[in-house]
């Protein structure tokens, strides 16, 4: 069984205090409570302080480019049905600029988790407004304080079909390591938005402020339209698995007998060439 | 007797003029012609004039021609618009109240009008129309009547007996028709025997080419003139254990693409011009971080949305220079419809082997068009999937985190499998160390490019470019020299033999197969002492750019382009070669 020296990757650069380091321990954490080894994780990240952290876990790792976590581990997982694929990046990279990605993905229901540090800026650009700041924020990037209103994460994916949609806090990293497990246990797309404090960059959205404001679950709504609606009252700042549900994933509904890797080197199938060369004439 | 014969069936889109056109093609292919064809259609469904263009020879042709000896005309402006190009003595078959042949003096054609419709109705099959308008144009050659229908038992034979009986009845209509009021127009077309011929589009021939190749998975988004590859694909691929996945956009279908080839997969995805503009980020991340990635961008007339279903060939140096930094990649342009299936195999190959983007460029002409084409070869294509490496192999490493980007004498690293249990390892689009992590470290960061942009300096497709000349005349010691890539190939070969009769200056053709890295020894060889005039559809001249680039012909060096959205007819190549010679 793996120990956490054994996940250890890179040595992470992130500040002190950042909450990207609980979610982290949470990913190592139930890749080892559930008994897997490092080699059957493929961990896809995007770009952003959170996206370096598939250099700080010792795995497959791929840190690909902003906002195309996402695909990209959707096409690891078509190409090898037997690993267990992780996406993860921040509030940018999967809500700006990957948003279009989260929502397919959502309906797709391909069999992996994604995992958003959602620290409602963005950090490894310094600070500057992120598509999850709240109305009113003030950054720099902005010549007046903010005039947009936050995507709802949460309440998209489930909005959209995710078969399991959960929300954790960097500060309960219990809680976390339950629900990235569960994530990571689900069949099919699994989405888990992650309160996680930039402690350099955002001044409102402080440990101090989640730990005041978020109420959590312990067992999933039944409907999607009840957890919608719990999620509309407390502003979303409701932690737990929101709503789980089971459903074949995609590759499962194709029905097709997958063997896309095992293809040799050596000379054309001839048989199957003569074959199919029939239909041209 | 005739050796050839042109023939276009042009009406409103949605008429069915593309299934008449096709099965008068696959007609001719069954008789042992040699067929080359060109669409002509509009970006909407229903409604637009549409043209399908057919030219069939005794022997091997590559351009459906300038002319048109039997016109179908189903819309007004079938004739309108290709009136200018009608043979002497060509026949026009038109929709009328009564047989009726009128000859036009003047322009020296002659029009049949007949009641198609009323004709087809009377057979209880009004959709047959256009099977009497065949059997008229088969007649004209003479075709014998027995082979075509055993050819519609065959093609209708989902739709059972009845519709058989009266499509028969269509052809054998238009077999007395002919008889009775165009006797003395009828020219017999020479007998032909080409064997093994396929009949196919180059968007088939290269979907067909990478499934062989190993391909296992394409992800895509629907666009002209590139669908075709994502349509086949899909029906074929799940039978050997793949699929295709239609995405949210290009960006997804790339990277998914090279996620699954991340996994070690053979996995492609396809586009045209506004795909490729979307895919560039994700070219320049498995440029970097040394995933293997097929991309086949069919050009069709750009700027932006520009001439959506109209041939150009304007993506050159997108393909070759698009996404920022600098990456290394392969781009090839199969000239023909035969050498899409082969390149579109080794295209898989070099992606492995070299670790890298490789974009196959097509075009609309060659993508849509379909073309008589020898038989495959199962061995001039062999599958080489590089060094990629098996669980035995890796043992040996005795790596507890394997240095996915060791630096190697060639610069390509050993790649493990994602999933290998001894394989554990980083991929990166940054700059990154042996190990895969971030550095930057100027001295490694110097090595790495170094590693990544020379690795593909030796790469070389089996042809990279294809060289011609009439005969009796060596290609090497010619006076000037006709350049071009990918679907021009039949109108600039036929133009060189054309010119080389008028026994001027003397002439050969090179068509260029791999452009990136071009094949610069070879080239450098034959461009001395020659003229060098590239044909491309552009306007900026791009392939002599590129040419210019990297060899020293500035004075010796010109273009002929057009960017009309059609593709070159060999009367006008002759007039622009006029003026530049
Ligand atoms: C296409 C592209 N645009 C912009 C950037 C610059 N960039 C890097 S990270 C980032 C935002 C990071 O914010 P987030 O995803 O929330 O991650 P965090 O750093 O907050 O963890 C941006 C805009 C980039 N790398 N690529
Ligand atoms: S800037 Fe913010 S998000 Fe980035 S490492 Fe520092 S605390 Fe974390
Ligand atoms: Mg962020």
């Amino acid at each position: 069984m793996a120990t956490m020296k054994d996940l250890r990757g890179d040595a992470p650069t992130w500040c002190p205090g950042c909450g990207h380091f609980s979610i982290m321990a949470g990913i190592q954490k139930s890749m080892i409570e559930l008994g897997y080894e490092p080699h059957e994780f493929a961990i896809i990240s995007g770009i952003g302080c959170s996206g370096k952290v598939s250099e700080y876990i010792r795995s497959n790792s791929f840190h690909t480019i902003h906002g195309r976590s996402v695909p990209i581990a959707q096409g690891v997982k078509m190409g090898n049905p037997n690993l267990k694929v992780i996406a993860s990046g921040g509030d940018g990279d999967g809500y700006g600029i990957g948003l279009g990605h989260f929502v397919h993905a959502s309906r797709r229901n391909i069999d992996m988790s994604y995992i958003v540090m959602d620290n409602s800026i963005y950090g490894l650009t310094k600070g500057q407004t992120s598509p999850r700041s709240e109305h009113g924020f003030v950054t720099k990037s902005a010549s007046s304080e903010n005039k947009e209103y936050p995507v709802d994460p949460v309440c998209t994916s489930i909005i959209n079909g995710a078969t399991f949609v959960a929300q954790g806090y960097s500060g309960n990293i219990k809680q976390l390591t339950h629900i990235i497990k569960r994530a990571i246990e689900h069949r099919g797309f699994s989405h888990v938005n992650i309160f996680s404090p930039c402690v350099t960059f955002n001044k409102v959205n402080t440990y101090d402020y989640y730990k005041e404001r978020l109420i959590s679950i312990e067992e999933p709504f039944h409907t999607r339209d009840a957890a919608i609606q719990s999620l509309r009252e407390h502003h979303g700042l409701v932690t737990g698995i929101l709503f789980e549900e089971l459903r074949d994933d995609y590759q499962t509904k194709l029905g097709i007998d997958f063997d896309m890797q095992s293809v040799q080197s050596g000379e054309m199938d001839h048989e199957r060439l003569t074959l199919m060369q029939e239909r041209f004439k | 007797m005739r050796t050839s014969i042109e023939w276009m069936v042009g009406g409103q889109q949605g008429e069915g003029i593309d299934s008449t056109g096709e099965l008068f093609a696959r007609t001719l292919v069954r008789y042992g012609y040699s067929v080359s064809t060109y669409k002509q259609f509009m970006s909407r469904i229903k409604g637009g004039h549409t043209n399908y263009k057919l030219k069939a020879t005794i022997q091997r042709n590559y351009y459906a021609g300038d002319e048109i000896d039997i016109l179908l005309c189903l819309d007004k402006e079938s004739l309108e618009k290709n009136e200018s190009n009608l043979s002497k003595g060509a026949l026009i078959i038109q929709e009328g109240t009564v047989e009726n042949l009128i000859r036009n003096e003047e322009k020296q054609y002659d029009i049949f009008t007949v009641p198609l419709k009323k004709l087809a109705s009377e057979l209880g099959n009004p959709l047959a129309k256009n099977m009497i308008a065949i059997g008229i144009s088969s007649a004209l050659v003479d075709l014998p009547k027995e082979l075509l229908n055993h050819f519609i038992s065959e093609i209708f034979e989902k739709k059972g007996e009845e519709v058989i009986r009266t499509n028969i009845q269509a052809v054998a209509k238009g077999y007395e028709l002919t008889t009775n009021f165009l006797s003395h127009l009828v020219s017999p077309l020479e007998k032909a025997d080409l064997k093994d011929q396929l009949f196919m589009s180059g968007n088939e021939a290269t979907a067909f080419g990478s499934l062989m190749a190993g391909c296992r998975f394409l992800s895509a988004y629907p666009i002209t003139p590139a669908s075709e590859i994502m349509e086949w694909l899909a029906k074929e691929l799940p039978a050997v254990g793949g699929t295709v996945m239609q995405v949210e956009d290009e960006i997804a279908g790339i990277c998914l693409a090279i996620g699954a080839n991340y996994s070690g997969v053979r996995a492609m995805t396809s586009t045209s011009g506004p795909g490729i503009s979307l895919k560039t980020e994700a070219i320049g991340m498995a440029g970097m971080s040394e995933v293997p990635i097929v991309i086949v961008n069919s050009q069709r007339g750009g700027p932006s949305t520009g001439l959506p279903t109209k041939h150009e060939q304007s993506d050159l140096q997108h393909m070759i220079y698009g996404t920022h930094g600098e990456i290394p990649r392969i781009v090839l342009y199969p000239s023909t419809i035969e050498e899409a299936f082969y390149i579109a195999a080794e295209s898989f190959n070099l992606a492995e082997y070299y670790q890298c983007p490789v974009i196959v460029a097509l075009d609309l002409g060659l993508s849509m068009n379909k073309m008589t084409v020898p038989s495959f070869n199962s061995k001039r294509v062999e599958i080489h999937r590089g060094k990629l490496l098996t669980e035995e192999e890796l043992k040996l490493y005795k790596e507890d985190f394997f240095s996915r980007y060791r630096f190697t004498d060639d610069g390509i690293s050993p790649r493990p499998l994602v999933g290998m249990k001894n394989g554990l390892h980083l991929t990166s689009s940054n700059e990154h160390g042996e190990d895969g992590y971030i550095t930057e470290d100027p001295e490694l960061r110097i090595k790495m490019m170094r590693k990544r942009l020379e690795k593909t300096k030796e790469a070389m497709i089996q042809e990279p470019f294809k060289l011609q000349s009439s005969t009796g005349i060596s290609p090497k010691e010619v006076d000037i020299l006709l350049v071009g890539m990918g679907s021009t190939f039949g109108a600039i070969n036929e133009a060189m033999t054309k010119l080389n009769e008028q026994g001027r200056e003397t002439y050969a053709h090179l068509h260029i197969q791999q452009l990136y890295p071009l094949p610069l020894e070879q080239l450098s060889d034959l461009f001395e002492n020659k003229r060098i005039i590239t044909i491309e559809n552009n306007y900026t001249s791009q392939l002599l750019i590129l040419l210019k680039q990297h060899l020293p012909i500035h004075n010796q060096a010109e273009s002929i382009v057009q960017f009309d959205g059609n593709p070159f007819m060999i009367k006008t190549l002759l007039e622009q070669m006029k003026k530049v010679v």
